[in-house]
C-alpha cells in the first residue's frame, strides 16, 4: 500500500485515493484542427514509463481535491507532490532506492 | 550427500549462443513469443528464428497467471480468436507430446445483479450463435455444478445465476511454456535467455534491421515484439507510442488441500476467480492495481479485497492459509483487447495488450502472429485487433462486454 501525502491533509493510505493517470495532458487547443491520428492519440495514448511518472491522484475519501505526484513506477518512491495546474517540478538527482510501498 | 543426487534430467531445449543474424527475432520468451516461434517454424517453414528473453523462459506473466482458459467473450472478434485458441488447446497436448494438465472442467461466470443476469444471458445467446458452447444456470444448477459456492440469498451479493462454458478450464502454465519451447527448439529455433533487447538497429529509411542486446548486436529480417508489460519500454526507443498502460496484477495460492473445488468460478462483480490446481492448492486472482507499475508486486489491500470476496462466495475456504502471493505486469489497452500486427515502423511487429487475460489465447496468439509476420499483413483473425482501431474508433470493447477479466 502506498503512503501518499495529500497537499492539504498530509500522509494518508492509498485506499483513501483514486488514481487519475498521466498528469499534464492538456485538452487540444483547437480540436477541430486535429487529424484522426492526432485525436486518437489524444484520446487513447498516454506515456507508460518505467521510471519517474507525473500522475494525478484525487483524495476521494478526504478533501476530494485533485493533485499531482511524481512516483517511480518500479520503486514507488514518491519524489514530488504538487497542486494540479502547477508545472512538474524539476528534479536533478535523487535516490532511487527508497521504497514506500 | 551430493553424490546421492540423481543425474540432471535431459534438458528440453538447447542453450545456443546468438547467431549474428536471423530471419525473425522474437522479443520475449513468454507463452506468446514461444508459440509464435513454434508456429513460424511449423506452419510457415521459417525456422531461422531466435527468441530473446531478458530473464528466464516463462519468467514473466506466463508462469504467474491463474491459467484460466475460456472463449466465452461477447464481441465476435474476441470470441473468434479465443475460440480458435480453445480448439488449438484441445489438440496441443497430443501434438506437442506433452501432458500439461489441460483440464476442461468448465468455467462459471457468476451473476450477482440484474445487470449481470442480463449480460450473462445475452452473452450465452451470442456465444451459441457464434458456435461457442455456453449455458445459463439458475442458482440451483450452480449449486449442483459447484456445491461449495454459497448460493444462499442472505449474502451481500447473492448468486442469481451463472454462465457455464463446459469446454473451458485450466492448464499447467509452466509446462505449456516448456512444451512449446521444446517443440520450437526441435524445429531449429534458438531460445536465448538472459539476453535483453536494449535498442534497435535501423537503416537509412528507418526500417528496423536488427536489435541491440546485452549479448551484442543481432541482425533480423523482421522483429516481432512479444514483451507483454514491457512493450512500451521497447517501442518508446523507436518513438512509437502505443495505447498501453502497464499495471501490477496479483494472484495467490493456498497450501495443498484435498480436492474440494470441481470447476473454475469467476465473479466480475465481487471480483475474484478461483480454481483448484491439480496438486491441490487453491489458485485465486485479484484485480489490477489502479496505478501504473513495473515492480511485479502490487498493494496488499488488493489481496484483502479479493480474500473478502472469496470468503463470501466460498465459506469453506475460511480456514485455508495463504501460502504465496505474487504479481505480474500486465499491459492494458483502452478497450481491454490486444494489439496485433504490423506497425508504422518497417519490419517491426507488435503483439501486446493482452492485459489480464492472454494466457488462454497463447496458441492462437502465436498462430495469427506467426502468419502475420510470415506474410507481412494481418491474419484475418488478427485484422480487427490492428493498431489502426485507435484511429478509426472501431474498438473491440470487451470492458463493456463483461466476462472480460482473465
Ligand atoms: C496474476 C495474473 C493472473 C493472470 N490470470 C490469467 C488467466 O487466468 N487467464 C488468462 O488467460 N490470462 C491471465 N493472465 C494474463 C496472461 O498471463 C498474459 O496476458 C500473458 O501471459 C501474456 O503473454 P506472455 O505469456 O507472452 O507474457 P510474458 O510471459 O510476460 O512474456 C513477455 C516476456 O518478454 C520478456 N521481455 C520483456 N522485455 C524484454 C526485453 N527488452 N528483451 C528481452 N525480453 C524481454 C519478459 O521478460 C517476459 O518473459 C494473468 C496475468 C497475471 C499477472
Ligand atoms: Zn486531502
Amino acid at each position: 500500500m502506498l503512503l501518499i501525502a495529500c497537499p492539504w491533509c498530509g500522509e494518508r493510505d492509498e485506499t483513501e485515493f483514486h488514481y487519475g493517470g498521466q498528469a499534464h495532458v492538456a485538452y487540444p487547443a483547437d480540436p477541430e484542427a486535429l487529424t484522426d491520428v492526432e485525436w486518437g492519440a489524444y484520446l487513447f495514448v498516454r506515456d507508460n514509463p518505467k521510471g519517474d511518472f507525473a500522475e494525478r491522484w484525487v483524495h476521494t475519501a478526504g478533501c476530494r481535491r485533485w493533485f499531482n505526484v511524481v512516483r517511480h513506477t518500479v520503486t514507488h518512491d514518491i519524489s514530488a507532490v504538487y497542486p494540479a495546474g502547477q508545472p512538474r517540478p524539476s528534479q536533478e538527482s535523487r535516490p532511487q532506492n527508497e521504497v514506500t510501498a | 550427500m551430493p553424490d546421492q543426487l540423481p543425474e540432471h534430467p535431459d534438458w528440453l531445449w538447447r542453450t545456443p549462443d546468438p547467431k549474428p543474424s536471423y530471419d525473425v527475432v522474437v522479443v520475449g520468451a513468454g507463452g506468446h513469443g514461444l508459440a509464435t516461434a513454434y508456429y513460424l517454424a511449423r506452419n510457415h517453414g521459417i525456422s531461422n528464428v531466435a527468441v530473446l528473453e531478458r530473464g528466464w523462459l516463462a519468467g514473466g506473466n506466463m508462469a504467474r497467471n491463474t491459467t484460466i482458459i475460456r472463449s466465452n467473450y461477447l464481441c465476435e472478434e474476441s470470441a473468434a480468436i479465443y475460440e480458435h485458441a480453445l480448439k488449438l488447446w484441445e489438440g496441443l497436448p497430443q501434438e506437442l507430446e506433452y501432458d500439461f494438465l489441460f483440464s476442461q472442467r468448465g468455467v462459471l461466470n457468476l451473476a450477482h445483479t440484474l445487470q449481470d443476469v442480463r449480460e450473462g444471458m445475452r452473452r450465452v445467446g451470442a456465444n451459441r450463435l457464434g458456435g461457442v458452447d455456453a449455458e445459463w444456470l439458475d442458482p440451483d444448477e450452480v449449486r449442483a455444478f459447484c456445491p461449495i459456492v454459497n448460493t444462499s440469498p442472505d449474502v451481500r451479493y447473492p448468486v442469481l445465476g451463472a454462465t457455464l462454458q463446459p469446454r473451458a478450464g485450466i492448464a499447467k502454465h509452466d509446462h505449456v511454456a516448456w512444451a512449446l519451447a521444446r517443440a520450437a527448439d526441435a524445429h531449429g529455433v534458438d531460445l536465448i535467455q538472459n539476453c535483453e533487447v536494449t535498442g534497435f538497429v535501423r537503416d537509412s529509411d528507418g526500417a528496423v534491421v536488427g536489435v541491440e542486446t546485452t549479448r551484442g548486436r543481432i541482425a533480423a529480417g523482421r522483429v516481432a515484439l512479444a514483451a507483454a508489460g514491457h512493450t512500451s519500454t521497447l517501442t518508446d526507443l523507436l518513438g512509437l507510442r502505443l495505447p498501453i498502460q502497464s499495471h501490477p496484477l496479483q494472484a495467490l495460492v493456498s497450501e495443498l488441500l484435498e480436492p474440494v473445488h470441481p470447476t473454475v468460478v469467476m465473479s466480475n462483480h465481487v471480483h475474484v476467480y478461483v480454481s483448484q490446481a491439480h496438486k491441490g492448492e487453491l489458485v485465486m486472482g485479484a484485480g489490477i492495481d489502479s496505478y501504473n507499475g513495473y515492480g511485479q508486486r502490487g498493494s496488499f489491500h488488493q489481496i484483502e479485497h479479493q480474500m473478502a470476496a472469496a470468503l463470501e462466495l466460498f465459506p469453506i475456504f475460511a480456514r485455508a492459509h495463504v501460502l504465496r502471493t505474487w504479481g505480474g505486469i500486465v499491459d492494458v489497452t483502452p478497450d481491454a483487447s490486444p494489439i496485433i500486427g504490423p506497425t508504422p515502423v518497417e519490419n517491426l511487429y507488435v503483439n501486446c495488450g493482452w492485459g489480464t487475460g492472454g494466457f488462454k489465447a497463447t496458441p492462437a496468439s502465436g498462430w495469427v502472429y506467426a502468419d502475420t509476420i510470415a506474410h507481412g499483413r494481418p491474419h484475418p483473425l488478427a485484422a480487427p485487433f490492428a493498431l489502426e482501431r485507435f484511429t478509426t474508433g472501431a474498438l473491440i470493447d470487451e470492458h463493456g462486454a463483461a466476462a472480460v477479466a482473465h
